[in-house]
């Protein structure tokens, strides 16, 4: 997509380097996040004390993250939608709806990690401690670089500083908060509902 | 070759965002209804499959961009995928064949 003012980086492809570049960085976070999932399930059951999965974790609470998270990716493309047809107003709104919905999902997060401290469960109680507080720290991590991201974003949107000539940076940073979402998608199955 | 593409439209990403919810709502639904019990990974793991396809093909628009966009992110995921599945089957295989390997011994 070509805007007015835009600088456009293209590789021999045809394509845009920026974004060429981010799928191939979602590729190898596409490793590192198996590789964390791979180790949950292969140490999954074999903790030799408590408390364990079935104790602690809250399903109605998760799903309430989780349609959370559903949600701030449904704000993200309609921020990048705005942003692409000029309305700056509603692509700053969405924006900043996105990263609140990142905020929201992050402070769950530290009332869940909260209270399974407060019931025993810490990253050296056991082996399902462990692996569940790497995993889905990791993952909460990714989503507090994502909405430093989306924050930083929205700003340069109140400053006027981003347009439909910057569209292929919201639609990146769209990219980096979808592929949050689909890892979330996965753990909220195989931790939570896979018992 | 072109990075001309065309994104779904607001239309789109809203009924995708409804089938996402209807989708999370079965998942969280099967859970609590014991007549799944006795199917509740595989079809979990079909509707965790439909969610990840939503959200990749329509939100991050790999439907309607270019094939090398899917084959940058198609096989680090497959290669990922397959490592897993062998692992798990290195790992529980292996508990398995140890196990009845035990038993014929105590036999």
């Amino acid at each position: 997509m070509t805007h007015a003012g835009a600088t456009t980086h293209h590789t021999s492809l045809g394509l845009d380097n920026r974004k060429m570049a981010f799928w191939a960085f979602i590729g190898s976070e596409c490793l590192l996040f198996t590789s964390l999932i791979s180790t949950y399930l292969v140490y999954k059951g074999r903790s030799v004390v408590g408390p364990y999965p079935r104790e602690i974790l809250n399903i109605p609470f998760t799903s309430v993250s989780t349609f959370d998270l559903l949600m701030s990716s449904l704000m993200m493309v309609l921020a990048l939608a705005a942003v692409q047809r000029g309305d700056m107003k509603w692509g700053k709104i969405w924006l900043f709806s996105t990263a609140l919905l990142g905020l929201v999902f992050l402070g769950g997060q530290v009332i869940e990690f909260t209270e399974f401290v407060h019931k025993g469960l810490t990253i050296g109680t056991n082996l399902f401690g462990c692996t569940f507080f790497v995993l889905t720290g990791t993952h909460g991590a990714h989503v507090a670089v994502g909405v430093l991201w989306l924050l930083t974003l929205w700003v340069r949107a109140l400053q006027g500083k981003l347009g439909p000539a910057n569209a292929m940076t919201v639609e990146i940073t769209g990219l980096y908060w979808h592929f949050v979402d689909v890892v979330w998608i996965i753990i909220f199955t195989v931790v939570y509902l896979i018992q | 070759m072109s990075e001309e593409h065309q994104h779904p439209t607001v239309d789109v990403y809203l009924r995708v965002a409804a089938a996402l919810v209807i989708l999370t709502v079965l998942e969280v639904g099967v859970f609590y209804v014991p007549a799944f019990h006795a199917v509740l990974v595989p079809v979990l793991l079909v509707l965790s499959a439909a969610k990840f396809t939503l959200v990749v093909m329509f939100y991050m628009h790999l439907k309607a961009d270019s094939t090398f966009f899917t084959f940058l992110f198609g096989a680090p995921l497959v290669l990922a995928v397959g490592v897993m599945v062998a692992l798990l089957f290195l790992f529980f295989g292996a508990l398995t064949l140890r196990g009845a390997g035990g038993a014929a011994g105590a036999g």
